[in-house]
């Protein structure tokens, strides 16, 4: 699903993020990217979702080499993938059906199988009910519990995640990470990123330790 | 995406767009006066300028000919040539001013009383003034009705009084194509009033489209509620642009009917008409769409996710 193949970024402000990274995830995989902050999670997150290029290397996303995707055909790339946000990003001024509906909407899905798929996919991370709250009414896990659902509303079959439990109480962290870990069981491929050892320890699925823009320890699941 | 859905889309987009428009109302109110206040300087000059067309509509008939006769002595000849150019089908009227009735016309209206008094002779000709009927009140008709005039007897010159109606029609000419060039000015002037309207309405909102982009969207999805807004900030100033026109036609009436009736002439200010009321409000929609599709294509091509 995911091959990153000797990947270098280098931002603007000259900082190496990754220097040289490989690694591949396959299809259906659950894995967890971890490392101090500043290891370079983000940044392979933010290359699997196009919001950045790598400055050398590849990446490959669904076996297509995303060097090959011009500007025009991102929007469409993205709609093939969930990412759940470490700031949430929620519009506020919406409510919670608008805001999971937004990658529908955008993809011009009719509105009675919008409504249905909204309350699904709330359903699916508890929220039901509470549709027309708006975003500052729910507390800091329901928020990351309404981007969830706008992730996976639209059926992707890579789901991405960058530090979801961050904000979170060991409680609400591992309920959260169990929720990615049912998605995993009907087949998504899963990438969170997290520095959390202690709440994956729980989990029985790949790591890939990233250290100094490398990949430190690529270890199977335990 | 099928067509009904792309459709309600469209349609929840256009009035949640108005809701968006409506939410900051002075400043949306503030927007629609600049349009309206830049739409109504050149309508308001051209309802003037179609008026003083059609004030001016019968004078252009006015193609009488002056004929001057010969300096003789003698009131009879003017009277028999009169009488000669009643008798043509293409005359509709003929009066005869005498020199003398001339002098006195001159002397009351001139101002140069006491100088005439110094003169011996009335230098002033007999005049026929000949006025063609409606068939020949054309420059051509005239033409040929002043060439037969001047072979006639006692004729010095004949003289075409046409000269200042062509030269008014000129002057209205540039007038109109002062009055366009001024609207054309002006409505540039309202494409870049609503596109930096948009262009701030985006960057309150770039956090929101930077959450679109990042789930899908395409610039063009992002950018449609903004040309709806456009759309909706050109409509509500052609609508004051209308009232604003309607209102100065009005308060200018009453003025222009009494000055109307000094000249003894039945003209009423007349206003747009429906047909320029709709053809007002859909250029400002134009205006507003335009503007708004130059500002929101370029700011939203420049928000990119980080």
């Amino acid at each position: 699903m995911i091959r990153f193949d000797q990947v270098h970024k280098r931002y603007a402000n000259g900082r190496e993020a990754l220097a040289g990274v490989s690694f591949a995830i396959e299809d259906g995989e659950m894995a967890f990217l971890t490392g101090h902050s500043g290891a370079g999670k983000s940044s392979i997150l933010k290359l699997i979702a196009l919001i950045e290029r790598p400055t050398r290397g590849q990446v490959f996303v669904g076996n297509q080499n995303t060097a090959g995707i011009k500007p025009r055909g991102i929007p469409q790339f993205r709609r093939q993938i969930g990412v759940v946000f470490q700031d949430h990003k929620l519009l506020f001024d919406r409510p919670i059906a608008d805001n999971v509906a937004l990658p529908l909407i955008i993809a011009g899905t009719p509105k009675r199988e919008i409504d249905k798929r909204v309350r699904a996919a709330l359903d699916q991370v508890g929220l039901l009910g509470k549709e027309m709250s708006r975003p500052l009414e729910l507390s800091a896990g329901e928020q990351q519990r309404v981007g969830i659902a706008r992730a996976i509303v639209g059926k992707p079959r890579l789901l991405i995640a960058d530090e979801p439990t961050g904000n979170l109480d060991p409680e609400l962290a591992l309920e959260t990470m169990r929720l990615f870990k049912r998605f995993n069981e009907v087949g998504v491929t899963v990438v969170i990123a997290t520095h959390d050892v202690h709440l994956i320890d729980q989990f029985g699925a790949r790591r890939i330790v990233l250290g100094d823009g490398r990949v430190a320890a690529p270890s199977a699941a335990a | 995406m099928n067509v009904q859905a792309w459709i309600a889309r469209h349609a929840q987009t256009f009035v949640g767009s108005l809701g968006r428009v409506v939410q900051h109302p002075v400043a949306a109110l503030m927007t629609m006066a600049v349009i309206a206040v830049a739409l109504a300087l050149p309508l308001l000059l051209n309802v003037l300028l179609q008026n003083s067309r059609a004030a001016t509509a019968d004078w252009n008939q006015a193609f009488d000919i002056s004929v001057y006769l010969d300096k003789k002595p003698g009131g009879a000849r003017a009277q028999a040539l009169a009488k000669q150019l009643r008798s043509r089908p293409d005359v509709a009227a003929v009066r005869v001013i005498t020199a003398d009735e001339a002098l006195a016309q001159f002397r009351s209206t001139s101002g140069f009383g006491t100088a005439l008094d110094a003169l011996r002779d009335n230098p002033l000709p007999d005049t026929v003034v000949v006025t063609p009927t409606l068939p020949a009140s054309n420059p051509r008709g005239t033409q040929i009705l002043k060439n037969a005039i001047v072979a006639m007897p006692d004729v010095q010159t004949a003289q075409i009084d046409s000269q200042w109606v062509e030269r008014l029609t000129a002057i209205l000419a540039i007038l109109r194509r002062v009055i366009w060039l001024t609207a054309a000015l002006l409505g540039a002037g309202v494409v870049l009033v609503v596109g930096n309207t948009i262009r701030l309405d985006i960057l309150n909102r770039r956090a929101e489209i930077e959450v679109m982009k990042l789930v899908g969207a395409t610039d063009g999805f992002a950018r449609r509620p903004f040309l709806y807004s456009g759309v909706w900030y050109g409509l509500g100033g052609g609508i004051l642009a209308v009232l604003l026109v309607a209102a100065a036609v009005a308060s200018l009436a009453k003025p222009v009917e009494q000055l109307a009736g000094l000249y003894g002439s039945p003209l009423r200010l007349s206003g747009l008409g429906l047909r320029w009321d709709v053809a007002v409000m859909g250029v400002s929609i134009g205006l507003g769409w335009l503007g708004s599709w130059l500002a929101a294509t370029r700011h939203i091509r420049a928000i990119v996710p980080r």
